[in-house]
């Protein structure tokens, strides 16, 4: 093996996580005013790591490191979409977190974080993706804590306890699968898990998969989502509630693709995937916080996610669908953060009365937001509904599809809750004074360019994640 | 040139939306003009249009979109689709008509219908169901933005409910679709290539199935009994011109669906459960009309009305399933007939919605009983409300009758139980003629003491519709000429 090869192909996770080390020192040596100088050195660093992978989709998949990482399509996906978000979480937050107490650590966490869920989508080995797990896991914990809410202590509590004991439900599967296959490599267990007994193989992903659930967000792993996303700030909770879940999906994606067909995974996903969006909806609609309903609103789109999990290596459209999906979500769940970044005196749906009048920006920024996660053309999720849909039924799922379309028409319900009163007639509630959060509104509207452009322009962007995975 | 015609509206949309400094009257006579150059454009398109034979298309493009899925950006017209093109064009220069003087928010009213006429054309025009998709479902999202913007009343719930509704409907579509690319042997969405080799041939549990799915995706578009039950408050609490566009555009999309994608596409699964669909129609003309009978409220006796015209539409549709030995010929009257019903049903109920929103207008009362003797102070208002009355209850002379004509004569030729249907017409004929008489005539009481006659931005708006209302009536051959073909490939291709 070429030491010097491997490590460069390591490039986009290099200068994240150079850029975290830079912003981390960077930050301790400014004074409190000057800390937007970190905001910027992290901006670049992330831009650079996804300027590299686009670079580095080109070349054919390979893995590294004696097979225990994968450098092929959908590590790219998560190498680009990753860092992109991330950058879009950073301008959003660009108010909020300038010139609070912890603004370079917040930075340098996030970035762990960032590269945390890039190594869990590019785990070829059950040990790196557990090592992942971790890189993603413990950042978050301060994140969400830090932010000195009275929920805020409480949340991270919960985060923490919810994320250690998936977390020691995951080294227990590792563990499991281990045992029977001799191997912790993807390569291996593709070979040896059709001989071992599909009980054993069960128990095994049941526990990788709780860890997994724990960082997307859905069933049985979510509870710490609508607490988490209400207690911390709006540009945490963006962060928290969009980036983890791309590596853990595409973790997942990975761990099903290999999966014998002695173990019935595709019914596991989907009832997993029934389950987060069903509760996810159900919990979400009579919400009046904002950020909490967007945090019940991500438990529900987790489960669609889940279905081209469930059909992964049995539909030609699995993977591209997902990583288009993650990509609009993103895009689409960002900028509904944003939006609550950029008018952070409302809290309450209600709150949002007359905004159309006085931010039409804003408020257009949202519909396209909303309505993108609804599943409403021409936006990103759009494509992704379709695609995974088209996908689910074609690997066989075709119930599953019909439940993801009820609950796809139960999710409008919620989303028009919050849509509906900022067309109201009558003028903006003048009660409420609203700061003007420049960079906060740009990052709206810019995300909601992105979820139209991907949406628009889907050929494009699915023909270029349609590769197969390395192994 | 066909993409200038359906993008044409949004470009002005956007470029209302984003200069704030386009006063009010300036964004309501940019919104006549480019309406006005769109149906300068579709006559164009009409006296171009040279009937393209069966299975192809005019003025078509084809540009490749999403190829993973096999969708294109598909667009072209045929005989079925020209007729709502330019019923659609017409429509959204009479709605900026109708506003010329509305004082709330014109500028985003503006924006809000250029956007919807972009989306209502597209629907008639893509040939992709993807596209089509996105059409329809964007048309949605519009009329629910017009409805909770510019209604009154409880317009907010009727709003929510109409989006939720239809929504669960283009899900369903959307659903049935996905079937159509699964069970297409080149994996396409592509509408053309579906009819020319259908799927599920020989698969009929899952065609029934997929046809089921598609079928409520339409059938609560339309609407048919029992999936209605959206539309009387949406048209209720719709501004005038919202329910114009509803009642006369978006209502013709689920049907235009049937003709142009149920059929079709899924032929053997249609001819399995042609009955079915005769019976939805049969039961949706009659219930229309006996519930439009009980209303006391005008719009939303005209919104049930609706249900009865569109309920004619599926039992025509439904007959030309149902195939027999000989009855070729008359399967494709009904066909023709649908189509006809469609375009009239667009040009007279629009009327109607016009003519019940000067009553809102003067008096925010759609109360039939608190009118009478309207004849007297506004002797014009009662003229064109008798006309638009009677071309509605199926008067020979008018669009109407023509339409009802082909689709009875049809449909009872190849399905002899679809007279059941007749005596809708006639509970149609006494519901108007008890409306007049109530509304009009007598002495004049209530409401009606100074009732401002209809003036002339008002005139400008209905007569163009009840116009052409009255030549489909006496001179139908320009039409018919453009429909038949079309509708004879349907009926080859539904009866293969």
């Amino acid at each position: 093996m070429n030491m010097q090869r491997d490590t460069l192909a390591l490039l986009p996770e290099i200068l994240v996580l150079a850029g975290a080390v830079i912003a981390l020192f960077a930050g301790s040596f400014l004074r409190r005013d000057r800390q937007f100088v970190t905001r910027s050195v992290a901006i670049v660093a992330l831009l650079l790591a996804a300027t590299a992978a686009v670079v580095e989709l080109n070349s054919p998949a390979t893995t590294i490191f004696e097979g225990s990482f994968a450098v092929d399509v959908a590590t790219g996906a998560a190498r680009i979409i990753i860092p992109l978000a991330t950058i879009l979480v950073l301008v959003l937050g660009a108010e909020e977190l300038g010139g609070s107490a912890r603004e370079s650590e917040t930075y340098t966490l996030m970035m762990l974080s960032a590269l945390g869920a890039i190594a869990m989508a590019g785990a070829n080995d059950l040990l790196v993706l557990a090592a992942g797990y971790l890189l993603a896991s413990i950042p978050l914990y301060a994140l969400v804590g830090m932010s000195r809410s009275p929920g805020a202590a409480e949340a991270a509590l919960k985060t923490y306890l919810v994320g250690a004991l998936m977390g020691i439900a995951m080294l227990l599967g590792v563990t499991i699968l281990y045992g029977i296959a001799g191997s912790t490599s993807y390569a291996e267990l593709q070979l040896t898990l059709g001989n071992a007994p599909p009980a054993a193989v069960l128990a095994g992903i049941v526990g990788v998969m709780a860890g997994l659930m724990f960082k997307a967000g859905g069933v049985p792993g979510h509870f710490w989502v609508p607490d988490a996303t209400q207690a911390s700030g709006t540009a945490v909770g963006a962060f928290l509630a969009s980036i983890p879940k791309i590596g853990a999906l595409i973790a997942a994606y990975r761990l099903f693709e290999l999966l014998p067909r002695s173990v019935n995974g595709p019914l596991l996903v989907a009832i997993l995937a029934t389950a987060s969006m069903t509760l996810g909806n159900l919990a979400a609609f009579w919400q009046t916080d904002v950020k909490r309903l967007l945090g019940w609103s991500t438990v529900s789109q987790v489960g669609y996610l889940l279905l081209p999990v469930a059909v992964a290596g049995q539909a030609d459209l699995a993977l591209p669908s997902l990583l288009l999906y993650l990509a609009g979500y993103a895009a689409a769940n960002i900028t509904a953060f944003a939006v609550i970044a950029a008018l952070p005196t409302r809290r309450s749906i209600e709150d949002y009365r007359g905004v159309a009048a006085a931010h039409p920006w804003l408020a257009g920024a949202l519909v396209v937001s909303l309505l993108g996660l609804v599943g409403t053309p021409p936006t990103a999720v759009f494509v992704g509904k379709l695609t995974t849909f088209t996908a689910a039924w074609d690997g066989g799922l075709a119930w599953l599809v019909v439940v993801a379309a009820l609950n796809t028409v139960a999710s409008l319900f919620y989303y028009l809750r919050w849509l509906a009163p900022m067309f109201a007639r009558g003028g903006a509630d003048v009660r409420i004074p609203a700061p003007w959060h420049p960079w906060a509104s740009r990052a709206a509207v810019m995300g909601a360019l992105v979820a139209l452009i991907i949406g628009i322009a889907a050929g494009p962007v699915l023909a270029a994640f349609d590769a197969p995975l390395v192994g | 040139m066909l993409s200038v015609v359906v993008f044409l509206p949004v470009l002005a949309a956007i470029v209302l939306a984003a200069v704030p400094r386009i006063t009010d009257a300036a964004a309501r006579w940019i919104w006549l003009v480019v309406t006005l150059v769109d149906l300068a454009l579709v006559v164009g398109l009409w006296l171009a249009y040279r009937d393209p034979g069966a299975g192809n298309l005019a003025f078509e493009e084809q540009v490749p979109w999403i190829p993973n899925v096999g969708s294109t950006y598909h667009l072209g017209v045929d005989g079925l689709s020209l007729p709502l093109v330019a019923l659609t064009a017409l429509i959204f220069v009479v709605c900026a008509v109708f506003v010329l003087r509305a004082t709330d928010r014109p500028r985003s009213q503006a924006a809000l219908f250029l956007f919807l006429q972009t989306s209502s054309l597209g629907v008639f025009a893509a040939q992709d169901l993807i596209l089509f998709f996105v059409f329809f479902d964007l048309s949605i999202v519009g009329m629910y933005f017009v409805i909770a913007g510019w209604g009154h009343g409880n317009a907010a719930r009727s709003a929510l409910k109409f989006f939720l509704y239809t929504f669960l409907g283009s899900l369903a579509l959307l659903v049935g679709f996905i079937g159509l690319y699964l069970g297409s042997a080149a994996k396409t969405f592509d509408m053309v290539e579906l009819a020319s080799n259908p799927p599920f041939g020989d698969q009929p549990v899952v065609g029934g199935l997929v046809l089921a799915a598609v079928f409520v995706g339409l059938a609560i578009k339309t609407p048919t009994f029992p999936f209605h039950t959206w539309l009387p408050p949406a048209h209720t609490d719709a501004p005038a011109i919202g329910s114009v566009v509803l009642a006369s555009i978006l209502l013709k999309m689920g049907t235009y669906g049937f003709v142009r994608i149920a059929m079709p596409m899924l032929p053997d699964a249609w001819r399995d459960w042609a009955w079915f669909v005769v019976v939805i129609g049969i039961i949706s003309v009659l219930y229309g009309a006996l519930v439009a009978l009980a209303q006391t409220d005008f719009k939303r006796m005209i919104a049930y009305t609706s249900v009865n015209h569109m309920g004619y539409v599926i039992l025509a549709v439904g007959a030309a399933g149902v195939v027999s030995d000989s009855a070729a010929q008359a399967r494709q009257v009904a066909v023709t007939g649908a189509v006809v019903q469609m375009v009239s049903h667009g040009l007279i109920t629009g009327a109607l919605f016009l003519i019940a929103g000067v009553l809102h207008d003067r008096k925010g009362n759609y109360d039939i009983d608190s009118y009478g003797g309207l004849a007297a102070p506004a002797p014009r208002y009662a003229a064109v409300f008798g006309i638009a009355a009677f071309a509605s209850l199926g008067l020979p002379g008018f669009s109407g009758f023509i339409a009802e004509f082909q689709i009875f004569a049809g449909s009872i030729g190849t399905v002899p139980l679809a007279a059941l249907a007749l005596p809708g017409i006639l509970i149609t004929a006494a519901l108007f003629l008890r409306a007049l008489q109530r509304m009009l005539t007598g002495e004049t009481r209530g409401l009606s003491v100074g009732f401002r006659d209809l003036d002339r931005r008002e005139i400008l708006a209905i007569a163009p519709l009840l116009l052409f209302a009255v030549i489909i009536g006496i001179a139908p051959r320009f039409l018919l000429d453009i429909i038949e073909p079309a509708s004879s490939t349907i009926v080859d291709l539904v009866s293969r």
